[in-house]
């Protein structure tokens, strides 16, 4: 009998699922390992035949995508009573990824912004005899493993390939990791980095520069030509594809073991490699980076120590 | 008849400078508020950020780090390190709906008893102006 | 009448996003009404509000993550338009390249993953056989490879280029991250190559299975899946159709032009409407007005993607898809075509013209050429960018402060456009194959081949059009002093200051 598993998505872009049909022709190999018994992007299998499975007879539920509403909640409470592992696949679900800015908001504010022409979406409504429902939408977004018990974490935005295949493979073979454990390498993405050799002993910066405003060369470090890079706080496994692009690293495989909250730790990093000592030139120099939040919790906010913007 | 609002403030100060002052306006009986929860670092450069969003989250009004003045630190550089960590952070706390008023950070020296109770009487009075800080919404998923 | 059954499909499988379709049977088993309730939303609009313009492409990528590549470069646009700026050729083609790459991609992916599998292995085949592996255990395994390895292919070209494939990033006002260098162009040129070959076999493989199959050419000529609307999509100068750049076309359901207009112009022809019942909006043509789920010359309602985009072109701009135009229009009766199904036929033709498109700009001597930043030097305000994504017309709409942070994002994304036809299509297909109250599951599928065809995107489609954002238009002399500054408010009302 081979092993079940399934994949299922909450607030999610797709980019998981696009993820693992990125195995190419591996997919074919785990496709012959193991059977897969819910796929919403991929297979035809339905919430009842889920539902209809007995529990704990999934090996393991591979979910992404963060707690957005209802429905997403009372998904991943099926998928945990129905697995013996769950693998919280991805950033978002890891750490409430790009969905997790709303935070910056409430249901209120964002509907108010969405639905403009008087009409609200109900979680109850009737129609000439008609009852219909949609889920809740909560006022914040929040991670798998506020939700659910999480046995595992596979981090990025999406998730690389060799990171996928690593982790089905360690899944199903003899030794399993320690509950808890993020299943990427656990040290900073400098290490990794095509440029690290370009990296200054001790680097400062008199000034942040935005994207659009230089052309940086392609082989020095980013950080050190003055863009907010931040692969010094960010976790490694993604193979640098974004410093290969000529771009920044933007965090999204979240922070190493050692740290409980990713913003707080970049924003330090960060913090660190500016070249001065006067208070208003600091200040002015701390201007020139313009969104701290977007910056620093981009893919982190609603696991972050405060979880969300507090409202009036 | 409601009690009066009365703000939780957690104090990080550093051993060679600011909790000196602190036992300093101890020992000389200078009255100031006693609202502060005081933790002792070995520098005002030892306070990471998320020690700061750790008391937010936990229900703090307000944040207060005392450090050495600029140029009097016990290890060179560290205060100028919480300086430049401090200006970012306030500007992501702002982001978070965290007022200035809530987080400062001050320069005390060890001789500057005195100085304690103004800071300290300061930042509680204008914390009790702003009112007590909006619950954090209830987490819905649990 | 009394209700006495509810039918819920739920989860819809094998397409983007989160959806569910209620059927709702009367007393003698027949459908009274069936609704296709979209539940989720995420609100990107408003948290795009504080973000730095330039940090758009790479987060409004993660609207979706089957088309980032699309939201990415519509973004990209819109930061030419704000800052003002012209990306140098090389970076326009760079830019075409990875789209027309990723065109070829997606929708390979929809042919031999999403929606190819209803034809392939059949709409009333088990569920258990009705996805990709069901598709490579019919067409067998060699076939299943060469999908496989060119769909890596094409993927390793994106993000050799754009630095990933799954949220690229290369997209920067006035140009792209990095320049091209020869060996890369050489990759590109191989593999556009096999693209082309690859769309023909597609091409094979849907005439074999698909039009060799006479019970298909009957459904797909069905008036179960037909609905005459209006159709929309990007044309060049030519009237051919364009993913990457042009005028919007709208064409009527007799075939005739109705209006042609430029991308920034989208907010003044259409609207959109709420329905209490889910989550996604459904656009239509403001002048015609919302006369509810209704198809006819009279109703707003309107299309886009594929079979919209073949519709609404005179042509296409390549020589091997022109002919595959002319044979789709020759055999179906014509333009415009309006059978639904005929969706998966017409992506197949414009699989041809990305692959050609792409061949095109690999052999282009400028694509190498190292200069591919223009630094933008203007304030920012406003910009609109547009694209045809894969799943249709795709416009980004930013709003900045004088540092670019984001103000405003307007995004009428892609499926919303298709979202009253979607639903009309699902109502249509429930009402006329289930009687008696039999629904197996191969009714069932058949009723969610309806939405399939459109390969909607609902993650991007619950994404609103917030109303009327505030606009403004100043007009600069010379030295670049204000002559006259037009605004319209949040009503449509324009002043002139």
């Amino acid at each position: 009998m081979k092993p079940k598993i399934a994949f299922y998505w909450c607030a999610s872009c797709g980019g998981c699922e696009e993820a693992v049909v990125d195995l190419d022709e591996a997919l074919l190999d785990v496709a012959d390992a193991v059977e897969i018994v819910f796929w919403p992007v991929a297979l035809d299998f339905k919430v009842k035949d889920l539902a209809a499975m007995p529990p704990g007879s999934i090996l393991a539920s591979f979910i992404n995508g963060a707690i957005r509403n209802s429905e997403q909640r009372e998904m991943v409470r099926l998928l945990r009573a129905r697995s013996q592992v769950v693998v919280a696949f991805g950033i978002c679900a890891q750490l409430g990824g790009i969905p997790g800015l709303a935070n910056l908001s409430d249901a209120k504010g964002i509907f108010a912004e969405v639905y403009r022409d008087g009409v609200t979406p109900q979680t109850l409504y009737r129609e000439n005899g008609h009852t219909l429902t949609l889920p809740e939408f909560f006022d914040t977004v929040a991670a798998l493993d506020e939700v659910i018990d999480v046995d595992y974490y596979v981090p990025g935005c999406p998730p690389t390939p060799n990171l996928i295949r690593d982790a089905v493979s360690t899944l199903l073979g003899a030794e399993l990791p320690p509950k808890g454990a993020v299943l990427a390498p656990d040290k900073a993405l400098c290490e990794q980095c095509p440029r690290k050799d370009t990296r200054p002993e001790k680097l400062l910066l008199k000034e942040f520069k935005r994207v659009h405003q230089i052309v940086p060369d392609l082989q020095t470090c980013l950080l050190a030509q003055g863009l907010v890079c931040l692969g010094a706080a960010t976790r490694a496994g993604c193979d640098a594809r974004c410093i290969r692009g000529n771009m920044p690293c933007t965090g999204c495989f979240g922070p190493t073991s050692r740290v409980r909250d990713f913003g707080a730790k970049a924003l330090s990093a960060v913090a660190s490699v500016v070249d001065c000592n006067e208070q208003s030139v600091i200040a002015q120099i701390m201007d020139t980076l313009p969104d701290p939040v977007g910056t620093f919790y981009r893919y982190s906010l609603p696991s972050s120590l405060l979880g969300r913007r507090r409202m009036e | 008849m409601p009690e009066a609002f009365e703000p939780k403030i957690v104090a990080f100060f550093c051993n060679w400078c600011t909790y000196l002052a602190a036992d300093l306006a101890g020992t000389s009986r200078i009255k100031y508020a006693p609202n502060t929860r005081i933790v002792r670092v070995m520098c005002s450069g030892r306070v990471d950020p998320q020690f700061v969003l750790e008391a937010f989250a936990k229900g703090a009004d307000g944040v207060l780090i005392g450090g050495c003045h600029p140029g009097d630190c016990h290890y060179q550089e560290g205060n100028y390190k919480a300086l430049r960590r401090y200006e970012l952070l306030r500007r992501l706390l702002n982001q978070l709906g965290i007022e200035d008023a809530r987080f400062r950070l001050e320069w005390i020296s060890a001789a500057e008893g005195d100085r304690v109770r103004v800071v300290v009487d300061d930042m509680v009075e204008k914390l009790r102006a702003l009112g007590p800080r909006t619950p954090a919404y209830r987490r819905e998923v649990a | 009448m009394e209700i006495t059954r509810t039918v819920t499909i739920e989860p819809v499988t094998r397409l983007e996003g989160h959806g569910r379709i209620e059927i709702f049977l009367d007393s003698q088993g027949s459908v009274e009404r069936a609704y296709f309730q979209v539940p989720e939303l995420r609100g990107f609009e408003k948290f795009a509000q504080g973000r730095p313009a330039e940090d758009m492409p790479q987060i409004t990528s993660r609207i979706c993550g089957v088309c980032p590549t699309a939201h990415h470069m519509a973004s990209t646009k819109a930061l030419d338009a704000l800052y003002q700026v012209t990306p140098p050729p090389a970076a326009r083609k760079i830019r075409e390249l990875v789209y027309s790459a990723f065109f070829v991609e997606d929708h390979a992916l929809h042919f031999y993953f999403l929606g190819g599998p209803d034809f392939v292995v059949g709409p009333q085949a088990p569920a258990s056989e009705r996805n990709v592996l069901g598709v490579i255990a019919k067409v067998g395994i060699e076939t299943g490879r060469k999908v496989i390895a060119m769909r890596r292919k094409l993927r390793e070209l994106m993000a050799l280029a754009a630095g990933k494939a799954a949220h690229p990033v290369f997209g920067l006002p006035g140009g792209v991250s990095k320049p091209l260098t020869v060996e890369d162009a050489a990759r590109f040129r191989e593999v556009a190559d096999e693209a082309v070959d690859f769309a023909c076999f597609t091409m094979d493989v849907f005439e074999k299975i698909v039009l060799g199959n006479s019970g298909y050419v009957n459904l797909i000529l069905s008036d179960t899946f037909t609905h005459r609307t209006y159709y929309m999509g990007l044309v060049d100068e030519n009237n051919h159709v364009n993913f990457y750049d042009g005028a919007i076309r709208v064409v009527a359901p007799d075939g005739h032009q109705w209006a042609r207009f430029e991308p920034g112009e989208f907010l003044n022809h259409v609207a959109e409407h709420t329905e209490p019942w889910t989550y996604m909006k459904f656009c239509y043509l403001k002048e015609l007005g919302w006369k509810g789920f209704s198809e006819g010359e009279d109703s707003g309602v309107y299309s886009v993607a594929p079979l919209a985009r073949l519709n609404v072109a005179d042509g296409m701009a390549t020589p091997l898809a022109h002919q595959a135009y002319l044979k789709f229009h020759g055999t179906l009766g014509g333009r415009p075509v309006h059978h639904t199904l005929a969706n998966h036929w017409a992506r197949v033709v414009e699989m041809l013209y990305a692959a050609e498109r792409m061949r095109e700009l690999a052999n282009d001597p400028e694509l190498t050429d190292p200069t591919v930043r223009v630094l933008p030097t203007a304030i920012p305000c406003e910009g609109v960018g547009v694209v045809e994504a894969p799943r249709g017309t795709l416009v980004h709409h930013y709003r900045t402060d004088p540092r670019g942070i984001i103000t405003g994002a307007n995004l009428i994304v892609a499926t919303q456009n298709n979202a009253a036809r979607i639903s009309m299509s699902v109502e249509k297909a429930a009402k006329k194959l289930i009687t008696g109250g039999q629904v197996p599951d191969g009714i069932l599928n058949m009723v969610e081949m309806a939405f399939r065809a459109y390969d909607p995107c609902l993650g991007c489609a619950t994404h609103s059009l917030p109303g009327s954002m505030p606009l403004s238009v100043q007009v600069r002399d010379a030295a670049g002093a204000p002559l006259v500054v037009l605004r319209r408010d949040s009503h449509g009302t324009v002043r002139r200051e």
